[in-house]
């Protein structure tokens, strides 16, 4: 479903992504890891078509991200930090994408309900609390049941309890068969949700793996110590 | 692409600035019609302020607008919408409100005053300018990410089109006295909106007596219907131009 191939990238001196590819089917839940300024949300930004790469080709569903814009309806985009019209309200934000984008079939309201901001839905954006401003992020990126998602370290910012509850999320989603793409830092919580990983360092990518492989090459049980084991292996020196 | 200019039409109007910049027009119109009682002098008057506020205002409000919207921008972008639409968006609700302001504060009054074909000349001169300097504005604010300098490039921009420019024309006509270069300064007028429309309507006002023998070459070119038409189309280039070069930047703009 994904096809990224050769994707180059650089902020005026500094290359962030240097010949990134990868590519993925539907129906995996893949983690995107990597130390800080990794180049992560860059290739993100990249698949959704707000940073223009260098060089090289994204594929989405074998539809050219860099002159279409029809494929960004299969996807549900959650940014790490949201950026949102300050003086609208939560309701009016949420109807504005949908009148927009104008999406007629069903909504998925699930993390709407289990987050209760309908409550909230007179709140203005300015106002929200980081936590809040999330919940929002992942409401709206859940919203038009898009096939691919993409998740920006989502749980960074949520107590607890909504971090239980959109993991709960996506793991119904996933059992529905769509594409997942997560970046954290809290590996021990991808180790429930994740089938593939991801490792970039530097801007470029150093491995994509099912978990299980990676499991079982570095003889750990746990996700957090087979890449601390990785990262070890491989510091530069 | 109407849904998006929708949003940002309710935006501009929930901002309130671009009603007190029509009551401003109204209430400059007013006062200025009926201090004078010689409509032709209030003319000019009115004249020489819309050709100073209208430009000001239009390009700083824009900047400042589309600064302030990059959320917005941010937002649309993830969605399945073409950049372009966003972008053109943002021009015509901008254009649009700031044209329609013109037209109630500055426009519909100057008519009641006096029915003639200057009113109507200054009405389209307005209209004209408030999107010329949107486009200029957009331009101005897509080539950098720093607010501070976006609006200080839109105030210069400004300094230049109503000041500067005519300092560097008076200094070349000055420079160049011995020569014949009164058809030269035709097509000069051409690289500045303001100065353009300043001639045409001028030339309509018959003052342009005044302006020795320069005035009688504008009054041979800008007079006829040949010379109007063209410079109608110049000002068409200066909406174009600056649009579609600042279109193409967002299009390739990291967000």
């Amino acid at each position: 479903m994904i096809e990224v191939q050769h994707i180059k990238k650089s902020f005026g001196k500094l290359q962030v992504l240097n010949d990134v590819s990868f590519s993925s089917p539907g129906g995996s839940c893949i983690a995107l890891i990597g130390p800080n300024g990794c180049g992560k949300t860059t290739l993100i930004k990249c698949l959704l078509g707000m940073v223009v790469p260098d060089a090289g080709t994204i594929k989405i569903k074998n539809e050219a991200v860099n002159k279409g814009w029809e494929y960004r309806s299969m996807i549900g985009y959650m940014p790490q930090i949201g950026r949102y019209p300050e003086n609208m309200k939560i309701g009016q934000v949420i109807e504005m994408l949908s009148d927009i984008r104008m999406y007629k079939a069903q909504r998925d309201e699930d993390i709407i309900n289990a987050f209760q901001l309908k409550k909230l839905y007179n709140k203005r954006m300015g106002t929200l609390s980081g936590g809040t401003m999330q919940k929002v992020s992942a409401a709206i990126a859940f919203l038009f049941n898009p096939e691919l998602m993409i998740l920006d370290e989502p749980t960074a910012g949520l107590d607890p309890v909504s971090s239980e509850l959109l993991k709960e999320k996506i793991q119904a989603e996933k059992r529905n068969g769509k594409l997942f793409l997560i970046t954290s830092h809290i590996l021990s919580e991808l180790d429930e949700l994740v089938s593939h990983v991801v490792y970039m360092q530097d801007g470029k990518l150093l491995f994509h793996k099912t978990l299980d492989a990676l499991k079982t090459e570095t003889g750990e049980e746990k996700l957090s110590r087979a890449i601390s084991h990785f990262m070890k292996q491989h510091q530069p020196s | 692409m109407r849904k998006i200019v929708k949003y940002i039409l309710l935006d501009i109007l929930k901002n309130k600035i671009v009603l007190v910049y029509t009551a401003f027009l109204l209430l400059i119109t007013l006062s200025v019609f009926s201090l004078e009682d010689n409509t032709q002098k209030g003319m000019l008057t009115m004249l020489n302020l819309e050709l100073f506020i209208v430009p000001l205002v239009s390009i700083i409000f824009s900047t400042i607008y589309i600064y302030n919207s990059s959320e917005f921008i941010e937002l649309l972008v993830s969605q399945p919408i073409r950049r372009r639409s966003i972008w053109l968006s943002i021009f015509s609700g901008l254009a649009g409100a700031l044209a329609l302001a013109f037209i109630a504060g500055s426009g519909v009054p100057m008519l009641l005053f006096e029915r003639s074909v200057i009113s109507m000349m200054m009405i389209g001169l307005g209209v004209m300018l408030s999107v010329i300097f949107v486009s200029i504005a957009m331009l101005a604010a897509v080539t950098t990410r720093d607010k501070a300098k976006g609006i200080g490039m839109s105030i210069l921009l400004w300094l230049y089109f109503s000041l500067i420019f005519d300092g560097i024309v008076l200094f070349l006509l000055f420079q160049f006295a011995d020569y014949p270069i009164e058809k030269a300064m035709i097509g000069v007028t051409a690289l500045n909106p303001i100065d353009l429309g300043r001639i045409l309507v001028l030339l309509k006002m018959d003052v342009s007596a005044l302006m020795g023998y320069t005035g009688a070459i504008f009054k041979d070119f800008f007079g006829t219907q040949k010379g109007v038409l063209l410079s109608f189309f110049v000002m068409l280039l200066w909406i174009a131009l600056p649009l579609l070069y600042s279109l193409r930047k967002f299009n390739h703009k990291d967000l």
